[in-house]
Protein backbone atom coordinates (compact mmCIF):
# COMPACT_ATOMS: atom_id res chain seq x y z
CA UNK A 1 0.00 0.00 0.00
CA UNK A 2 1.43 3.33 -1.11
CA UNK A 3 0.20 5.32 1.88
CA UNK A 4 1.81 3.00 4.44
CA UNK A 5 5.25 4.35 3.50
CA UNK A 6 4.32 7.59 5.27
CA UNK A 7 3.60 5.69 8.46
CA UNK A 8 7.01 4.04 8.11
CA UNK A 9 8.72 7.43 7.71
CA UNK A 10 6.87 8.61 10.82
CA UNK A 11 8.04 5.57 12.78
CA UNK A 12 11.68 6.25 11.84
CA UNK A 13 11.18 9.91 12.79
CA UNK A 14 9.67 8.93 16.13
CA UNK A 15 12.39 6.44 17.06
CA UNK A 16 15.12 8.89 16.00
CA UNK A 17 13.88 11.84 18.05
CA UNK A 18 13.06 9.64 21.04
CA UNK A 19 16.43 7.89 21.11
CA UNK A 20 18.30 11.17 20.56
CA UNK A 21 16.39 12.57 23.57
CA UNK A 22 15.16 15.47 21.43
CA UNK A 23 11.67 14.79 22.83
CA UNK A 24 12.82 15.63 26.35
CA UNK A 25 11.74 18.84 28.05
CA UNK A 26 15.14 18.79 29.80
CA UNK A 27 17.06 18.77 26.51
CA UNK A 28 15.13 21.85 25.31
CA UNK A 29 15.76 23.58 28.64
CA UNK A 30 19.46 22.75 28.30
CA UNK A 31 19.54 24.04 24.72
CA UNK A 32 18.09 27.42 25.66
CA UNK A 33 20.74 27.70 28.37
CA UNK A 34 23.54 26.86 25.89
CA UNK A 35 24.77 24.14 28.26
CA UNK A 36 25.24 21.36 25.73
CA UNK A 37 26.04 21.01 22.06
CA UNK A 38 23.66 18.05 21.71
CA UNK A 39 20.52 19.78 20.32
CA UNK A 40 22.59 22.21 18.23
CA UNK A 41 24.50 19.24 16.84
CA UNK A 42 21.23 17.60 15.78
CA UNK A 43 19.96 20.76 14.10
CA UNK A 44 23.28 21.70 12.46
CA UNK A 45 23.99 18.20 11.14
CA UNK A 46 20.40 17.84 9.88
CA UNK A 47 20.58 21.20 8.10
CA UNK A 48 24.08 20.53 6.72
CA UNK A 49 22.95 17.24 5.21
CA UNK A 50 19.70 18.93 4.15
CA UNK A 51 21.51 21.74 2.28
CA UNK A 52 23.50 19.16 0.30
CA UNK A 53 20.33 17.22 -0.53
CA UNK A 54 18.45 20.35 -1.64
CA UNK A 55 21.39 21.53 -3.77
CA UNK A 56 21.52 18.13 -5.52
CA UNK A 57 17.78 18.39 -6.12
CA UNK A 58 18.04 21.94 -7.50
CA UNK A 59 20.84 20.91 -9.86
CA UNK A 60 18.52 18.18 -11.14
CA UNK A 61 20.76 15.36 -9.87
CA UNK A 62 17.90 13.85 -7.85
CA UNK A 63 14.45 13.36 -9.33
CA UNK A 64 11.18 12.53 -7.60
CA UNK A 65 9.97 8.94 -7.37
CA UNK A 66 7.66 9.56 -10.32
CA UNK A 67 10.61 10.72 -12.45
CA UNK A 68 9.63 14.41 -12.45
CA UNK A 69 11.84 17.19 -11.09
CA UNK A 70 11.26 17.89 -7.39
CA UNK A 71 9.67 21.30 -6.81
CA UNK A 72 10.93 23.28 -3.83
CA UNK A 73 8.85 26.41 -3.44
CA UNK A 74 10.30 29.64 -2.12
CA UNK A 75 8.54 31.07 0.91
CA UNK A 76 7.09 34.58 0.64
CA UNK A 77 9.33 37.12 2.32
CA UNK A 78 7.89 39.22 5.09
CA UNK A 79 9.35 40.21 8.42
CA UNK A 80 6.63 40.55 11.09
CA UNK A 81 5.00 37.23 10.31
CA UNK A 82 8.13 35.16 10.87
CA UNK A 83 9.57 37.11 13.77
CA UNK A 84 6.34 37.58 15.76
CA UNK A 85 4.92 34.15 14.92
CA UNK A 86 8.30 32.57 15.55
CA UNK A 87 8.64 34.39 18.87
CA UNK A 88 5.24 33.11 20.02
CA UNK A 89 6.14 29.59 18.91
CA UNK A 90 9.48 29.84 20.74
CA UNK A 91 7.75 30.86 23.97
CA UNK A 92 5.57 27.75 23.77
CA UNK A 93 8.41 25.47 22.65
CA UNK A 94 10.57 26.39 25.64
CA UNK A 95 7.63 26.40 28.06
CA UNK A 96 6.20 23.02 27.14
CA UNK A 97 9.56 21.58 26.06
CA UNK A 98 8.01 19.99 23.01
CA UNK A 99 7.35 21.10 19.48
CA UNK A 100 4.71 19.39 17.33
CA UNK A 101 6.79 16.35 16.26
CA UNK A 102 7.93 15.35 19.77
CA UNK A 103 4.40 15.98 21.04
CA UNK A 104 3.07 13.21 18.77
CA UNK A 105 6.03 10.97 19.65
CA UNK A 106 5.59 11.33 23.41
CA UNK A 107 1.84 10.92 23.10
CA UNK A 108 2.48 7.58 21.42
CA UNK A 109 5.06 6.58 24.04
CA UNK A 110 2.31 6.79 26.66
CA UNK A 111 2.31 10.37 27.94
CA UNK A 112 -1.45 10.62 27.52
CA UNK A 113 -1.80 14.04 29.14
CA UNK A 114 -0.30 15.52 25.97
CA UNK A 115 -3.67 15.02 24.31
CA UNK A 116 -4.50 18.22 26.23
CA UNK A 117 -1.45 19.90 24.68
CA UNK A 118 -2.63 18.72 21.25
CA UNK A 119 -6.12 20.13 21.86
CA UNK A 120 -4.65 23.44 23.03
CA UNK A 121 -2.40 23.57 19.96
CA UNK A 122 -5.39 22.92 17.70
CA UNK A 123 -7.28 25.70 19.48
CA UNK A 124 -4.28 28.01 18.97
CA UNK A 125 -4.23 27.12 15.28
CA UNK A 126 -7.98 27.71 15.08
CA UNK A 127 -7.73 31.11 16.76
CA UNK A 128 -4.93 32.08 14.36
CA UNK A 129 -7.17 31.10 11.44
CA UNK A 130 -9.98 33.28 12.78
CA UNK A 131 -7.78 36.30 13.58
CA UNK A 132 -5.52 35.94 10.56
CA UNK A 133 -6.77 38.97 8.61
CA UNK A 134 -6.31 41.24 11.62
CA UNK A 135 -2.72 40.21 12.41
CA UNK A 136 0.35 41.88 10.86
CA UNK A 137 1.94 39.59 8.25
CA UNK B 1 15.02 -14.40 18.89
CA UNK B 2 18.08 -14.83 16.60
CA UNK B 3 21.30 -13.33 17.97
CA UNK B 4 21.68 -10.75 15.17
CA UNK B 5 18.24 -9.33 15.94
CA UNK B 6 19.18 -9.03 19.61
CA UNK B 7 22.40 -7.27 18.58
CA UNK B 8 20.46 -4.81 16.39
CA UNK B 9 18.04 -4.18 19.23
CA UNK B 10 20.91 -3.51 21.64
CA UNK B 11 22.53 -1.05 19.23
CA UNK B 12 19.29 0.88 18.68
CA UNK B 13 18.61 0.88 22.42
CA UNK B 14 21.66 2.97 23.24
CA UNK B 15 21.19 6.75 23.40
CA UNK B 16 21.70 8.11 19.88
CA UNK B 17 24.40 10.74 19.36
CA UNK B 18 23.52 13.97 17.55
CA UNK B 19 25.55 13.01 14.51
CA UNK B 20 23.27 10.04 13.90
CA UNK B 21 20.00 11.85 14.65
CA UNK B 22 20.68 14.93 12.50
CA UNK B 23 21.44 13.08 9.24
CA UNK B 24 18.49 10.74 9.93
CA UNK B 25 16.17 13.76 10.10
CA UNK B 26 17.65 15.05 6.82
CA UNK B 27 17.04 11.61 5.31
CA UNK B 28 13.39 11.76 6.41
CA UNK B 29 13.06 15.20 4.79
CA UNK B 30 14.63 13.75 1.63
CA UNK B 31 12.23 10.78 1.51
CA UNK B 32 9.24 13.12 1.72
CA UNK B 33 10.64 15.41 -1.00
CA UNK B 34 11.32 12.33 -3.12
CA UNK B 35 7.64 11.45 -2.82
CA UNK B 36 6.59 15.00 -3.67
CA UNK B 37 5.78 16.09 -0.11
CA UNK B 38 7.13 18.73 2.23
CA UNK B 39 8.30 17.86 5.74
CA UNK B 40 6.30 19.91 8.27
CA UNK B 41 4.54 18.41 11.27
CA UNK B 42 2.59 21.43 12.55
CA UNK B 43 0.60 21.65 9.29
CA UNK B 44 -1.33 18.72 10.76
CA UNK B 45 -2.97 21.04 13.30
CA UNK B 46 -4.53 23.01 10.46
CA UNK B 47 -5.65 19.80 8.75
CA UNK B 48 -7.19 18.51 11.99
CA UNK B 49 -9.00 21.82 12.56
CA UNK B 50 -10.37 21.78 9.01
CA UNK B 51 -11.45 18.15 9.32
CA UNK B 52 -13.30 19.09 12.51
CA UNK B 53 -15.33 21.72 10.67
CA UNK B 54 -13.25 24.87 11.29
CA UNK B 55 -13.83 25.82 7.65
CA UNK B 56 -17.21 27.16 8.74
CA UNK B 57 -15.45 29.82 10.82
CA UNK B 58 -12.48 31.01 8.78
CA UNK B 59 -11.43 30.86 5.14
CA UNK B 60 -7.95 29.79 6.37
CA UNK B 61 -9.43 26.33 6.89
CA UNK B 62 -11.09 26.14 3.46
CA UNK B 63 -8.51 24.07 1.60
CA UNK B 64 -8.21 20.58 0.25
CA UNK B 65 -7.33 19.05 3.60
CA UNK B 66 -8.16 15.54 2.45
CA UNK B 67 -5.07 15.71 0.20
CA UNK B 68 -2.96 16.13 3.35
CA UNK B 69 -3.79 12.69 4.71
CA UNK B 70 -0.19 11.59 4.10
CA UNK B 71 0.98 14.10 6.73
CA UNK B 72 -1.47 12.75 9.31
CA UNK B 73 0.02 9.33 8.59
CA UNK B 74 3.50 10.71 9.32
CA UNK B 75 2.17 12.00 12.66
CA UNK B 76 0.51 8.65 13.33
CA UNK B 77 3.76 6.89 12.48
CA UNK B 78 5.63 9.23 14.87
CA UNK B 79 3.26 8.05 17.62
CA UNK B 80 4.02 4.41 16.78
CA UNK B 81 7.71 5.28 16.70
CA UNK B 82 7.47 6.83 20.16
CA UNK B 83 5.72 3.73 21.44
CA UNK B 84 8.29 1.37 19.93
CA UNK B 85 11.25 3.46 21.10
CA UNK B 86 9.97 3.72 24.67
CA UNK B 87 8.79 0.11 25.02
CA UNK B 88 11.18 -1.95 22.89
CA UNK B 89 14.29 0.15 22.35
CA UNK B 90 14.79 1.53 25.84
CA UNK B 91 16.02 -0.74 28.61
CA UNK B 92 14.28 -0.47 31.98
CA UNK B 93 16.00 2.13 34.10
CA UNK B 94 17.66 3.62 31.02
CA UNK B 95 14.82 5.99 30.10
CA UNK B 96 16.94 9.01 30.95
CA UNK B 97 17.99 12.26 29.31
CA UNK B 98 21.76 12.66 29.50
CA UNK B 99 21.73 16.38 30.23
CA UNK B 100 24.85 18.18 31.46
CA UNK B 101 25.79 18.74 35.10
CA UNK B 102 25.47 22.48 34.48
CA UNK B 103 21.83 22.01 33.47
CA UNK B 104 21.12 19.92 36.56
CA UNK B 105 22.57 22.77 38.64
CA UNK B 106 20.51 25.39 36.80
CA UNK B 107 17.35 23.34 37.37
CA UNK B 108 18.23 23.10 41.05
CA UNK B 109 18.56 26.89 41.25
CA UNK B 110 15.01 27.11 39.93
CA UNK B 111 13.90 24.72 42.66
CA UNK B 112 13.43 21.75 40.30
CA UNK B 113 15.58 18.96 41.75
CA UNK B 114 16.75 16.11 39.54
CA UNK B 115 19.69 13.81 40.15
CA UNK B 116 22.46 13.83 37.57
CA UNK B 117 22.58 10.69 35.44
CA UNK B 118 19.02 9.90 36.41
CA UNK B 119 17.04 12.68 34.73
CA UNK B 120 13.88 11.24 33.16
CA UNK B 121 13.07 11.83 29.49
CA UNK B 122 9.59 12.90 30.58
CA UNK B 123 9.38 15.41 33.46
CA UNK B 124 6.98 14.71 36.32
CA UNK B 125 4.79 17.68 35.40
CA UNK B 126 3.68 15.87 32.23
CA UNK B 127 0.94 14.10 34.14
CA UNK B 128 -2.82 14.31 34.63
CA UNK B 129 -2.63 15.34 38.32
CA UNK B 130 -0.18 18.12 37.49
CA UNK B 131 -2.58 19.43 34.86
CA UNK B 132 -4.68 20.64 37.79
CA UNK B 133 -1.81 22.64 39.30
CA UNK B 134 -1.11 26.18 38.09
CA UNK B 135 2.38 25.25 36.90
CA UNK B 136 1.27 22.12 35.05
CA UNK B 137 -1.70 23.91 33.48
CA UNK B 138 0.50 26.75 32.21
CA UNK B 139 3.10 24.35 30.79
CA UNK B 140 0.67 22.03 29.01
CA UNK B 141 -2.29 24.22 28.08
CA UNK B 142 -0.69 27.63 27.55
CA UNK B 143 2.38 25.93 26.04
CA UNK B 144 0.21 24.02 23.59
CA UNK B 145 -1.76 27.12 22.68
CA UNK B 146 1.40 29.18 21.99
CA UNK B 147 2.91 26.37 19.91
CA UNK B 148 -0.25 25.97 17.82
CA UNK B 149 -0.84 29.70 17.36
CA UNK B 150 2.81 30.59 16.76
CA UNK B 151 3.52 27.73 14.36
CA UNK B 152 0.68 28.72 12.06
CA UNK B 153 1.41 32.45 12.36
CA UNK B 154 5.04 31.79 11.41
CA UNK B 155 3.92 29.31 8.73
CA UNK B 156 5.80 26.35 10.18
CA UNK B 157 7.49 24.81 13.20
CA UNK B 158 10.86 23.24 13.86
CA UNK B 159 10.49 20.70 11.05
CA UNK B 160 9.06 23.08 8.45
CA UNK B 161 11.36 26.06 9.09
CA UNK B 162 14.45 24.92 11.03
CA UNK B 163 14.93 21.74 8.97
CA UNK B 164 13.13 22.06 5.61
CA UNK B 165 13.39 25.86 5.29
CA UNK B 166 17.01 26.27 6.37
CA UNK B 167 18.03 23.33 4.17
CA UNK B 168 16.52 25.20 1.20
CA UNK B 169 18.35 28.37 2.31
CA UNK B 170 15.08 30.26 2.80
CA UNK B 171 15.53 33.66 4.44
CA UNK B 172 11.96 33.61 5.87
CA UNK B 173 12.81 30.37 7.68
CA UNK B 174 15.96 31.92 9.12
CA UNK B 175 13.82 34.80 10.45
CA UNK B 176 11.38 32.28 11.92
CA UNK B 177 14.19 30.33 13.61
CA UNK B 178 15.58 33.59 15.04
CA UNK B 179 12.06 34.21 16.35
CA UNK B 180 11.91 30.68 17.84
CA UNK B 181 15.15 31.28 19.72
CA UNK B 182 14.27 34.78 20.90
CA UNK B 183 10.97 33.43 22.23
CA UNK B 184 12.63 30.41 23.83
CA UNK B 185 15.34 32.50 25.48
CA UNK B 186 12.74 34.97 26.80
CA UNK B 187 10.79 32.06 28.25
CA UNK B 188 13.60 30.27 30.06
CA UNK B 189 15.44 33.37 31.26
CA UNK B 190 12.60 35.79 32.04
CA UNK B 191 9.51 33.70 32.74
CA UNK B 192 10.87 30.45 34.23
CA UNK B 193 12.28 32.20 37.31
CA UNK B 194 8.70 33.34 38.06
CA UNK B 195 6.98 30.09 37.07
CA UNK B 196 9.18 27.64 38.95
Amino acid sequence: MKMSRFILVGIIFGITLYKAEAVSWYRIFEMFHFQSFHMYGIIFSAVSAGVIIVQLIKKGRIKASDGNPIQINNKDLSIPRYLIGGFIFGLGWALAGVCPGPMFILLGSGVTVLIVFLSAAMFGTFLYGVLRDRLPH
Amino acid sequence: MPQFLIDIRDIISQPWPWWIAGPMIAFIMFLLLFWGKEFGISANFRVMCAADGADDYASFFKFDWASQGWNLLVALGAMFGGYVAAHYFTDPGENVAGISAATVATLSELGHEVSEGNVPIVPEFYSWPSLFTIQGFIIIVIGGFLVGFGARYAGGCTSGHAISGLSALQLPSLLAVVGFFLGGLAMVHLIFPILF
